[in-house]
């Protein structure tokens, strides 16, 4: 089924203003918060969602520009849509920060010696000489630079429908970048979206443990000895390694 | 120049499983010891601590546990005509790191052999004739059969505390309506413990298993399905299926390994010392090169030292031994264009197949629950157990239901046709995670004329050394195996009536992605055997050329299994170290007469 003959987004795109984030609000973090999700027709999505506990979070490797970026890609990625909040009110942005700062993100992880042969075949596996803090600065550059010829707005400034073909186009490899291979862009910030969707808290993504009670994840209770045998639904919600419970 | 240490009599290089049984059969032999381990000391304490293991970022998506590719790695071609690159990233396989190696962060699939597979050759040509094997196919006999092996695996199966159900027991039938499996071979005793519990996928495949007139067994698993004390003292508690299995210490002590089995018993003694952070770069010869005198290795500050000693143990990851003995001059390479030569050849790996079915809210798999040896599995196309002369291929393939415990970042799994992002994928997420059943076909892969190991040209490790390089893809025979093995799951996956199925079987075409996990079931290259001219080592795992150096591990393997190998792993070191300690210390020489 395509994006445009789904009867659900246009749904969405008319109607869904205001979700109640239940899941946020029974962890404790905040009582009776409503979270504003985009307005799909109207909606540059300007900043992420402030959390009611505290400030907003401040990105230490992401420029504004950059962030406002990630913001609106993850929130399209994953939407928060009538099945629930999405990557925005998980955290994801966070979390995608975050791992900038670790072994992860400067390749210290992979072996990164050459020669280099970027044009080898798929199934050779990873023979870039990038590594994921180049590909998120120089891929957002390169999609931003796009959305201005093409629309004359920043990606943020784009309604849903419109982000989502600009994303589209990342995911087929259709736009050719001379900085990075648009595929391998938008395969990280996936891949990374996510992680920060469904990992533990205290990464900085799974905010409430959202994504796991949306899928019926227990999170950290790992034990199951008396639910093995049983084709039932596992009663109990997710905890995290900090004790939080879902 | 090196610092020299002082001399033992045994050196080990690498403490994972091998490593461990050949120190702990050493020292009963009242030798004084030496292992040297190239990663960290690791151990439940403090790497299993619950809850931080819980964590599957950390480990099974970062790869915590797994070899750091940073500093060495493999290179990877598809044939003499390419160039090889770098596995940069690991993907395909996932060789361990640090005290206890893979068998740290495995599975726990414990199976023994089928005996035909020890001699695969021999049986292949007896039952279809010399020409029903392909000309490039160069599979071999192990050279040790399964009857001389019997008490080596019932001995590694109590030192693991395996859960699971004989069929039959010195001629007896025991298993029958128990889960045994009937095409097992004879056992001289039962497993230590009962099987584990069949989860709820477990039990639909084994219900349309029956259906379909094929029969189901209890997977044998190195996870207890008790508390158990083995035969060195070490204690475990019984697995509760907190579904963090593969990739992660256990935090339960229920998981086999060599720091929760072994290592207990190891470390009080006087004739015993594991070095961790010691990476061993050589076996040094003396200038007969019919004697190794030891190792070199690096150590954590990076200096260059020497351990002399009487014997070497090359216990390291299958690949690593390969590699060590390629850069230490021991056995003659192999070269793929002559045939001659024996070290890198018959590299061989898994022939995996895999369906997934999808279910309807009603039908309740909670993937997040399992445990990484239970499951339920067929053997009716495992080895020879079908007639294979119709069929027009080499080798067999178990298939069972191993849900070992599947977690939400990589472990979700949507209908063929769902998006990858959005609303849909997320409904569909939402919709199947907890409602979905995996099987595997574990295929057996045989070996080839073109697929070995040697080293690489261009790339070097972090230390200077050529990385190993494999020359490896699927042949003809591998994707005919596949594609009946799939058809042949398929029907079970069918009769469970699912609302959606996805296949992921091989096409012909179809190149060795590196890329995508398979199995980390890498074998050969240093294989056991009868004759000098074909094989690295004898049927005691020595090395023909240097006859104080043993090489233990799947690196022995003439072709793969089609079952876990870490079972006849174990085995083949115990029955080794017999040897060792029955013949070779009393008479240090050739085991074997070439």
């Amino acid at each position: 089924m395509s994006e445009q003959d789904n009867p659900r987004r246009e749904f969405l795109r008319k109607t869904l203003t205001l979700i109640p984030v239940v899941t946020v609000a029974s962890t404790g973090l905040g009582g009776s918060v409503l979270m504003a999700t985009p307005d799909a027709q109207a909606a540059p999505v300007a900043a992420p969602p402030v959390a009611a506990s505290g400030p907003a979070y401040e990105p230490t490797y992401f420029t504004a520009e950059e962030w406002a970026f990630v913001n609106a890609a993850v929130a399209r990625l994953i939407p928060a849509d009538e099945q629930g909040p999405g990557a925005l009110e998980a955290g994801v942005p966070e979390y995608i920060d975050r791992q900038m700062n670790t072994p992860y993100a400067s390749g210290a992880l992979w072996f990164m010696q050459g020669p280099f042969n970027a044009d080898a075949a798929p199934e050779m596996g990873w023979q870039s000489k990038l590594v994921p803090k180049q590909i998120y600065r120089l891929g957002i550059a390169a999609t931003e630079e796009l959305c201005k010829k093409a629309y004359n707005s920043t990606f943020a400034g784009l309604d849903s429908a419109t982000r989502d073909e600009v994303l589209k186009q990342l995911e087929a490899g259709t736009p050719k970048f001379d900085s990075v291979p648009a595929k391998m862009f938008f395969s990280f910030l996936l891949q990374n979206t996510k992680e920060g969707f469904f990992c533990d808290p205290i990464h900085g993504g799974n905010k409430g443990m959202i994504g796991w009670t949306m899928i019926g994840f227990p999170g950290a209770r790992a034990d199951f000895m008396d639910w093995v045998e049983r084709n039932e639904q596992y009663p109990f919600p997710a905890v995290s390694i900090r004790g939080e419970r879902a | 120049m090196s610092t020299v240490m002082k001399k033992v009599d045994a050196v080990i290089v690498g403490f994972g499983w091998t490593g461990a049984i050949m120190a702990k059969e050493l020292t009963e032999a009242g030798l004084n010891v030496v292992a040297l381990e190239r990663g960290p000391m690791q151990d439940t304490y403090p790497d299993g601590n619950y809850p931080q293991v819980i964590d599957e970022l950390t480990y099974s998506v970062r790869k915590k546990l797994f070899q750091d590719v940073s500093k060495e790695t493999v290179t990877i071609r598809h044939s003499v005509n390419d160039v090889a690159l770098p596995n940069r990233q690991l993907g395909a396989f996932l060789p361990g790191n640090g005290v206890g190696g893979a068998g740290l962060h495995w599975s726990g699939v414990h199976f023994r052999v089928d005996p035909i597979e020890l001699r695969m050759r021999s049986h292949y040509e007896e039952r279809y004739g010399k020409n029903f094997i392909p000309k490039d196919m160069t599979i071999q006999d192990f050279g040790v059969s399964y009857e001389e092996l019997e008490p080596f695996f019932d001995y590694a199966e109590k030192v693991f505390g395996t859960s699971g159900q004989a069929w039959t027991v010195n001629g007896q039938r025991v298993g029958e309506g128990k889960g045994g499996n009937p095409y097992a071979p004879d056992r001289s005793d039962h497993f230590p413990l009962v099987s584990q519990k069949n989860t709820y996928s477990a039990q639909l495949f084994q219900k349309a298993a029956n259906e379909v007139g094929y029969k189901p067994y209890n997977l044998p698993s190195a996870n207890t399905s008790g508390p158990y004390t083995n035969p060195y003292g070490a204690q475990m508690g019984p697995c509760n299926f907190c579904g963090f299995c593969s990739g992660y210490v256990c935090y339960m002590y229920s998981k086999a390994s060599p720091n929760v089995n072994i290592l207990p018993a190891l470390k009080p003694l006087p004739n015993f010392e594991l070095r961790p952070n010691a990476h061993v770069i050589r076996v040094n010869l003396d200038s007969t090169k019919t004697k190794a005198t030891g190792v070199t290795y690096i150590d954590a500050l990076g200096r260059e030292i020497e351990q002399q000693a009487d014997l070497v143990i090359l216990g390291a990851f299958q690949f690593h031994n390969v590699r060590l003995m390629l850069l230490s001059g021991i056995g003659k390479p192999y070269d793929p264009k002559t045939g001659e030569g024996v070290v890198g050849k018959n590299f061989a790996y898994q022939n995996m197949g895999t369906i997934k079915a999808y279910f309807d809210k009603d039908v309740h798999t909670n993937n997040f629950i399992g445990a990484g040896g239970n499951g339920v599995a067929i053997d009716d196309f495992n080895a020879d157990n079908f007639d294979h002369g119709p069929h027009g291929f080499v080798g067999g393939s178990p298939m069972w239901v191993n849900q070992a415990g599947s977690r939400p970042i990589a472990g979700t799994s949507n209908p063929p046709g769902t998006p990858a992002w959005g609303s849909a994928w997320k409904r569909a997420t939402a919709d199947y995670y907890t409602h979905q059943v995996s099987m595997d076909a574990h295929g057996a892969h045989q070996s080839y004329r073109g697929n070995y190991l040697d080293l690489d040209p261009v790339y070097r490790d972090a230390y200077g050394q050529p990385l190993l390089r494999m020359t490896f893809d699927w042949q003809e025979n591998d994707i005919k195996m596949n594609r009946f093995m799939m058809e042949k799951m398929g029907k079970i996956a069918e009769a469970m009536n699912p609302k959606a199925i996805a296949r992921i079987g091989k096409q012909v075409g179809d190149h060795f992605n590196t890329s995508s996990y398979q199995t980390t079931h890498l074998n050969g290259g240093a294989i056991m055997g009868t004759n000098p001219k074909t094989s690295a080592l004898n049927r005691y795992l020595q090395s023909w050329d240097v006859h104080n150096v043993f090489v233990p591990g799947a690196s022995a393997f003439p072709q793969g299994l089609g079952y876990n190998p870490t079972g006849l792993v174990a085995a083949l070191t115990y029955w080794s170290a017999r040897a060792i300690r029955e013949q070779y210390l009393k008479n240090p020489g050739p085991l074997v007469q070439a």
